[in-house]
């Protein structure tokens, strides 16, 4: 039998909890508002298809985005054939060797590795070793090594939601290994590893401290030629304006402007990848 | 049944290209070690490894450069300590809220909209920092400035919330419900059991979140760099100004010419760095492992 007091505790110390909880749904939702509602006075078509002038003092954002699209597109065209091709060893073929075991201490290792000590690496082996000079390349290929880590784990989640079932009945007909992945696997599991490379993606879109390093140019009123180009990006554009430009104090607008847009892409990044993976959760039910 | 010699090979070769792929994580790491060395080697035989041993820090001078590491990791280990002892309670209260007490709707709402912490880059997290926070800050505690080992302090903690509730929740959840269900059973009452049976057998996958928690924490650059005022100095007060071992590599990487003591001093800290998160990510594991906690 449970006493009154018990009762009445038990009731103040769940209503605590609750309050907890809450105050930081609010401080996240505050975060937002604070971003969105600054953010969104400062767009306008111009501010986000111009150049900028004055050093980022005015004009727009453009070569930013652009900046960082390319860099998201170069991390996606590195890093999804390693991480998915290796998720696929480690779910279909790895057993629990020695081989596979010092495999998982290196994704988890490199998934523990900060930002800025990517940076570095990028800064010692792309830019300087394989003389790609501060570069679109460089930079893309500093993130992926970044994002290996989570697109491996969430590829190999992916391939393991499909049921044994599929695998046995394929290899049953004679088909060899790989016929059985291509056949009987891969075009269940596909979806669900894209998406889920998205959403590691999306994150590496929003970093500054590996492109800081490895490609970022503050103010490059024009667009990149080539892979070998420096780009601006919208991370250091951001951290530039705020921190470093003589101006700090007056650019607000610009500077809550850039904050939304890139708040925009990577939570817009996360969020298609979320609803994909929800209506292929749909599609494929076992 | 026979395979063609066509089927054959291509599978030989499809496995092979697999392993390769697979393998690539361990050379990147590899290589990691490799060049982080490489670029700091030559510091180690001019100055001497001992100059990072010097208490204080000052690169760049007329006189005499100092490169000791000192402050600047006592500038990172005051962060975190604080930014731990903030978000360790929350985000073990939150994480309990959600796995044992929110509604099964409640939770579908919490568990994506906390997530979402997660996905804003730290540089807009340091930007509203530096705009909303540090005048927080600086008038609750009337400073002349807001820019404190504090204020760096609440950004990290909202960065490792997510990390920790998440980590935590899989934790408390992954306990057996025969476990629950004799404290249940014995007429505990729910807090009870979620307190004295629940929390104690999820600890140990608890203090592995924490441990990766400060991993994350103390790896941390962009917010620290912009909200902390970074002057390398020896303190221990939260209301003083400081600089990380993080925000020094980026803010003084892009002046320094490659190849200088000072670059090379640089890629000693990327180096003390990576050693710090990597024995903190394997000693969390092995909690993880013992406790039979892997996923």
């Amino acid at each position: 039998m449970k006493t009154k007091t018990n009762n009445t505790a038990d009731t103040l110390i769940l209503l605590a909890l609750r309050l907890i909880t809450y105050a930081i749904v609010l401080v996240i939702g505050y975060i937002l508002f604070d971003i969105v509602k600054n953010g969104a006075s400062a767009l306008n078509w111009q501010f986000v298809s111009s150049f900028p002038r004055r050093s980022g003092a005015a004009g727009g954002i453009f070569p930013a985005i652009v900046g960082t699209l390319y860099l998201v597109v170069g991390t996606i065209a590195v890093s999804l054939p390693l991480g998915i091709g290796g998720a696929i060893y480690l779910a279909e073929y790895a057993d629990q060797g020695r081989f596979n075991t010092t495999i998982r201490l290196a994704i988890v290792t490199l998934a523990g590795v900060p930002s800025i000590v990517f940076g570095l690496f990028g800064l010692g082996i792309f830019v300087l070793f394989c003389g790609f000079g501060p570069s679109i390349l460089a930079g893309s290929l500093t993130l992926a090594c970044m994002v290996l880590p989570t697109i491996i784990v969430a590829s190999e989640e992916s391939l393991r939601a499909v049921p044994k079932g599929f695998r046995d009945a394929s290899l049953a007909l004679g088909a060899t290994k790989w016929e059985m992945i291509r056949t009987n696997i891969l075009p269940y599991s596909l979806s669900g590893m894209i998406t889920g490379s998205i959403l590691g993606i999306g994150r590496a879109a929003g970093e500054t401290a590996p492109i800081l390093l490895t490609v970022a140019a503050f103010f490059l009123p024009r667009l990149p030629k080539s892979i070998f180009d420096q780009v601006m990006a919208l991370p250091y554009h951001l951290y530039i304006l705020a921190t470093q430009h003589p101006e700090a104090d007056r650019i607000r607008p610009m500077q809550y402007g850039t904050a939304l847009i890139l708040l925009l892409l990577v939570l817009g990044l996360s969020l298609g990848a979320i609803l994909i993976r929800t209506h292929f959760r749909k599609k494929f039910r076992w | 049944m026979s395979r063609s010699r066509k089927q054959h090979i291509t599978d030989k070769a499809m496995r092979l290209l697999l392993v390769g792929a697979a393998s690539a994580s361990v050379l990147i790491v590899c290589l990691i070690f490799l060049f982080l060395f490489k670029e700091a080697g030559p510091f180690a035989l001019k100055p001497g490894l001992g100059k990072l041993m010097d208490s204080q820090w000052i690169p760049v001078s007329f006189q005499e450069e100092h490169f000791g590491v000192g402050p600047l990791l006592s500038g990172s280990a005051l962060v975190t300590a604080l930014a731990m002892l903030v978000t360790v309670p929350i985000s073990v209260l939150v994480a309990i809220y959600i796995a044992e007490i929110a509604r099964p709707g409640e939770r579908e709402f919490l568990k994506p909209f906390i997530e979402i912490l997660a996905s804003i880059p730290s540089v807009v997290l340091g930007f509203f920092g530096l705009l909303v926070v540090a005048p927080i800050v600086k008038t609750f505690f009337g400073l002349s400035t807001g820019l404190t080992a504090l204020t760096g302090a609440l950004l990290l903690s909202l960065m490792a919330i997510p990390t920790i509730i998440s980590l935590s929740e899989d934790a408390l959840v992954s306990v057996p419900y025969a476990l629950k269900n004799a404290s249940l059973a014995l007429g505990a009452s729910h807090l009870q059991t979620i307190f004295r049976v629940t929390l104690p057998a999820a600890l140990p996958g608890i203090v592995a979140a924490v441990m990766l928690g400060i991993g994350r924490v103390i790896g941390e650059t962009m917010a620290v760099l912009m909200v902390t005022g970074n002057s390398a100095i020896l303190t221990a007060s939260p209301l003083a100004s400081v600089r990380t071992m993080t925000a020094t590599i980026a803010a003084e990487m892009g002046e320094v010419p490659f190849g200088s003591v000072h670059y090379q001093a640089l890629f000693w800290i990327g180096i003390i760095l990576l050693v710090i998160t990597f024995f903190l990510n394997i000693i969390a594991q092995r909690v993880l492992k013992k406790y039979g906690m892997m996923k």
